[in-house]
């Protein structure tokens, strides 16, 4: 059996809204991954300090509060400049198309919006998590 | 160092930790934090919550904190935990934690890992009960009653005293500390115990005692870990019809070399115990 992936679950900004960071979590366990649960407002640095420190293989951050266009590429930036830039970053919110498209130019490799199947982020996940397992080990 | 901490789930384990990094890092200390949840039995899946408390510390560069998933090991703690706190340790961090699955079961295996236990306790519960089952007694280095505000508390503290009082003890007596973890209430209290059992343990000589003993544990779970996957596999086979479970018994472990002989059931060898009831010679 190999080991299971590991995701970090994060929330940043000021709203105190984590149902739907909860909910992405619950899911992502039921999918057989072990989630690390950072609780809310998680700044940049705290997000990707944890997600080295867990060697995790994927992050998920959860944005409601509408500066995903500021919060979304300083996590970008922080993994590139700790060398973390493998680790598979995705995201979720209520994030309207045309920004969800430039922070995927960004390095974003996934936006969900509200309504997103949890059968598509669990798949997404699996995928490109489990590929990123494969290359690093 | 390392510092192991069991109790049940919600006594404030992880608001103990949090407390006790603050404590080690105003110290000057850097601290390794190994933290450990349930994995799902049915997914094999996880949710590693334990680091929400440590948030102030997470781009603390005097502070690596790791959570961990049981993955079916039983004992309060992962099959990997020995190796993570080794790690910390050499690594060169000077105080390593290490909070265990608290499910309330027998964490024993905690004491085989850690310089010093400490068995928190939930005012109001019914703890005291708990300690002299399942050989908490055996691995509770300082007694942590914590939620000190609770109004069950000072009752808590009373009945640990008494039972503390039929035993005797042959080396360290374990100490009872009252905190407030939430607020930092009691951690000076705290720090200065796991101090003081530190010095024991290394006046003493039962250091020495206690790295060759989690040595031998960890050779132990290593051995073992290899042989129940070959167990496993051994006993999927099928049986000779007829066949009762203690003759099955046999067969599998005449494939593993082991000699009729020893009894399967019963229980394993017995360790001198720390503490037993006075009047008992
Ligand atoms: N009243 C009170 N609550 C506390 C104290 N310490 C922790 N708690 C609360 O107890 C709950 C469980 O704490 P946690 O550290 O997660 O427990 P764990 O499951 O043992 O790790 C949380 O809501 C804490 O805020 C305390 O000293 N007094
Ligand atoms: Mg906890």
């Amino acid at each position: 059996m190999s080991r299971p992936l590991r995701i970090v679950v994060a929330k940043a900004g000021l709203d105190g809204h984590d149902r739907g960071a909860k909910v992405i979590a619950r899911a992502l366990r039921d999918a057989g991954m072990e989630v690390i649960y950072t609780g809310l407002f998680q700044t940049p640095e705290q997000i990707v300090q944890t997600a080295i420190q867990e060697d995790a293989d994927g992050i998920g951050l959860s944005i409601l509060s509408g500066a995903h266009m500021t919060l979304f590429p300083l996590v970008v930036d922080q993994l590139r400049e700790q060398g973390a830039d493998d680790i598979v970053f995705f995201g979720g919110g209520t994030i309207p198309a045309d920004d969800a498209a430039e922070l995927k130019r960004r390095g974003v490799r996934a936006i969900f919006t509200p309504g997103a199947p949890l059968q598509e982020i669990v798949d997404f996940v699996n995928r490109e998590c489990g590929k990123r397992r494969e290359l690093v080990g | 160092m390392s510092i192991g901490l069991t109790g049940p789930p919600g006594v404030g384990k992880s608001t103990l930790s949090a407390a006790l990094v603050r404590k080690a890092r105003a110290l000057g200390k850097s601290v390794g934090v190994v933290s450990v949840d349930p994995s799902s039995p049915f997914s094999h899946g996880a949710l590693l919550g334990d680091r929400i408390r440590l948030a102030e510390h997470f781009t603390d560069e005097g502070v690596f904190i790791r959570s961990m998933a049981s993955r079916g090991h039983l004992g309060g703690v992962a099959g990997a935990t020995a190796d993570a706190v080794l790690l910390m340790d050499a690594f060169g961090l000077d105080v390593v934690l290490v909070e265990t699955v608290g499910v309330g079961q027998s964490e024993i295996e905690i004491a085989e890992l850690a310089h010093t236990t400490l068995v928190a306790l939930q005012p109001g519960s019914g703890d005291s009960i708990q300690v002299l089952k399942a050989g908490i007694m055996e691995i509770a280095d300082i007694f942590v009653v914590n939620k000190a505000d609770h109004p069950m508390a000072n009752q808590m503290r009373r009945e640990i005293r008494a039972m503390m009082e039929m035993l005797s003890f042959t080396g360290w007596v374990p100490e009872l500390v009252m905190t407030q973890a939430l607020a930092g209430d009691g951690i000076d209290a705290l720090w200065a115990a796991i101090d003081r059992h530190a010095i024991y343990l290394n006046a003493s000589g039962e250091m020495a005692v206690r790295r060759r003993a989690a040595f031998a544990h960890q050779v132990r779970q290593l051995a073992l870990g290899r042989l129940e996957r070959r167990l496993d596999r051994a006993v999927c086979g099928d049986f000779a019809a007829g066949l009762d479970p203690y003759a099955a018994a046999e067969v599998v472990l005449a494939q593993f070399g082991e000699e009729r002989g020893e009894d399967a059931v019963g229980p394993g060898p017995a360790r001198p115990p720390r503490a037993i009831v006075k009047g008992l010679t």
